[in-house]
């Protein structure tokens, strides 16, 4: 099991803020919106720094999202900024409408996603948001895992031409991505080669996975860890040649298993390859107060409910 | 500049014209929304072929162009009609509205890459949003060109409007017109029975835009000289806002006023009933 050393741990939402200075000082075509969350998104030094190219919007996402559409007209690149559940479940036919079917180069950019939002309750935690927005057509769906990522990814997208959702969060995390690795849009990053088991990660969940591969490791099984940050489009050919070498899967997220990363892999597999998959996921439920790692603990998205996983998914190997 | 400029005889020509498309086109697939489409008829000439700095070789960004947006997307026959007569596409392209493979879908989109379109709409409530975030651009890009909007009367019951309106006031948008088709039906019936709206203009006036009032739309002796006010009006910090009175299903006498043609096709017979009353000026398509 490969070592993965971090200096620091930091959260992916300065990922994001880092991301989006970066883009003013090099994309005059960004500008950016937010409906009363800057300090939340972490976009105080971009609107410092182009104050005319930030746009408050106050507590109105339906409004911002319909703006955003209206500022791809005329060539600006938006960037909107609120939790993840008000990006989406709120206005979903706005983004479906304005955005994905009229195909504006809208960037939704929701922070506080999943469980680890913590103690607000399940009013702000959303777990069905990946389902949502993956099942837009022509909408791209990104989950980076830590700070680096997140800024990397941030400034990917502003290269891609369409619309995109991106998810980040709030907690704390091992900062581990190397700072100058450039974010591929559709491409699973291969974090650690093994021959038992697949796991395949989303966003938090990636370091979980990297805690449970060291577990696995003792226990004598080598597990191969890929990061998918995309989930849509899905690096299909990556998953398929892990799993060929594996013979089965675990996927990890934190998101209901109904419409998350686990059912678009199931849905690859199923058609290509039939394989054993168990995942680690929110159990069609909602979520609740509590720190975010009582939460992920209760909730059964950590480091052991991964190692249960792959030795469920190990023992149904043929 | 507007590349007609018409005179009203003009105007009026293209309007009865407009017409006669709109209710051939919903006749012809027995389905879409002629009554609106019927009622917006002098507005949507009049923006195309007098008040609009507006190019027919489209395209997306319409840079140093007045850009119209319909947020009310189920009166498309009334645009789709308007955008062929001006130019952007072969008026033979009518006869596909609502077909398969047409690019002239039940609601305007951008999806099927039809000219003059530059945003999907038909879930309600979302223009005003999308005209405003792309008046705002126009400023960003020093483009002093305006932007238009037109939303339904029963539209206003979409929450999304009012929260677009608050935000032009609060940023001061002021090359945005908004018109508002104030018809007082809507597909339940009539707009006071279904969900009054209210003082509109008291409305508007205290979400901070200047109010224009339109006693007749469908008169282009009233229209046009309340489009050149509300122009005159934009550059002074203020969002413009036309409360315009239509009639339903103008023009064809058996559907006017009524909410009952909102989104009902004529018959065989009521087609040769409406046509009579409404001139072939441009050559039907």
């Amino acid at each position: 099991m490969k070592d993965f050393p971090y200096s620091e741990s930091k959260d992916t939402r300065s990922g994001f803020g880092a991301g989006l200075l970066e883009l003013g000082r090099t994309n005059p075509n960004v500008v950016a919106l937010c409906a009363d969350l800057v300090g939340s998104l972490k976009m105080g030094d971009f609107i410092k720094e182009f104050p005319e190219r930030f746009f408050q919007v106050g507590i109105a996402e339906a409004n911002m999202i319909g703006l955003a559409a209206g500022m791809t007209i005329g060539g600006k690149i938006p960037f909107t900024g609120t939790f993840a559940n008000f990006s989406t479940g709120r206005v979903y036919d706005q983004i479906r409408q304005s955005v994905a079917y009229s195909g504006k180069n809208v960037k939704i950019c929701a922070s506080h996603a999943g469980l680890t939002l913590g103690e607000d309750g399940a009013t702000h935690q959303i777990l069905e948001d990946i389902g949502m927005m993956k099942m837009l057509p022509h909408m791209t769906v990104i989950n980076p895992c830590d700070f680096n990522q997140t800024k990397a990814a941030t400034i990917a997208i502003a290269e891609y031409e369409g619309p995109v959702y991106l998810r980040f969060g709030r907690p704390v995390v091992p900062n581990f991505t190397p700072a100058d690795q450039k974010f591929e849009i559709g491409k699973a990053l291969m974090l650690n080669e093994g021959k038992d088991v697949t796991i395949l990660a989303t966003g938090h969940l990636v370091w979980k996975a990297i805690l449970a591969g060291k577990i696995l490791a003792e226990q004598g099984i080598d597990a191969e860890i890929i990061n998918i940050h995309t989930i849509k489009p899905l690096d299909s050919e990556a998953i398929l040649a892990s799993v060929r070498k594996t013979g089965c899967v675990v996927t990890a997220e934190e998101h209901n298993y109904l419409g998350g990363l686990g059912e678009s892999v199931a849905r690859v597999l199923a058609q290509e390859l039939p394989t054993p998959q168990e995942f680690v996921a929110v159990n069609d439920t909602f979520g609740e107060s509590g720190t975010p790692d009582q939460l992920m603990e209760k909730y059964g998205l950590n480091e052991t409910s991964i190692v249960d996983a792959v030795k469920r998914a190990i023992s149904r190997k043929k | 500049m507007n590349p007609f400029n018409y005179e009203t005889e003009q105007l009026l020509d293209v309007a009865h014209q407009v017409r006669r498309d709109i209710v051939r086109m919903v006749h012809a697939v027995n389905s879409g929304h002629p009554g609106g489409s019927l009622g917006c008829t002098e507005l949507l000439v009049a923006l195309y072929f007098k008040q609009m700095t507006h190019n027919p070789e489209f395209n997306m960004n319409g840079e140093g162009e007045d850009l119209f947006f319909l947020s009310n997307g189920h009166i498309s026959p009334v645009w789709y009609s308007v955008l062929a007569r001006a130019g952007y596409f072969d008026p033979k392209e009518l006869s596909t509205f609502r077909k398969l493979d047409s690019r002239l879908q039940g609601h305007p989109t951008t999806h099927e890459g039809l000219p003059g379109i530059r945003i999907a709409s038909g879930s309600l409530g979302q223009g005003p949003s999308v005209a405003i975030g792309a008046a705002q651009v126009k400023k960003l890009n020093n483009d002093d060109k305006l932007v238009y909007v037109l939303t339904g009367d029963g539209e206003l019951e979409e929450g999304q409007v009012w929260e677009a309106a608050m935000y032009a006031a609060h940023h001061k948008v002021d090359n945005i017109i908004w018109a508002v088709d104030y018809n007082g039906q809507q597909i339940d019936g009539p707009v006071d029975a279904v969900m009054s709206l209210g003082n509109l203009r008291l409305k508007f006036e205290s979400f901070g835009w200047k109010v224009l009032h339109c006693e007749n739309g469908n008169d282009f002796a009233q229209l046009l000289p309340t489009l050149e006010e509300a122009k005159s009006l934009t550059g002074q910090g203020l969002p413009v806002v036309i409360l315009m009175n239509t009639q339903m299903g103008f023009g064809v006498d058996f559907m006017m006023g009524s909410h009952k043609w909102h989104g009902v096709a004529p018959n065989d017979a009521q087609l040769e009933q409406a046509l009579v009353q409404l001139k072939e000026t441009l050559n039907d398509y």
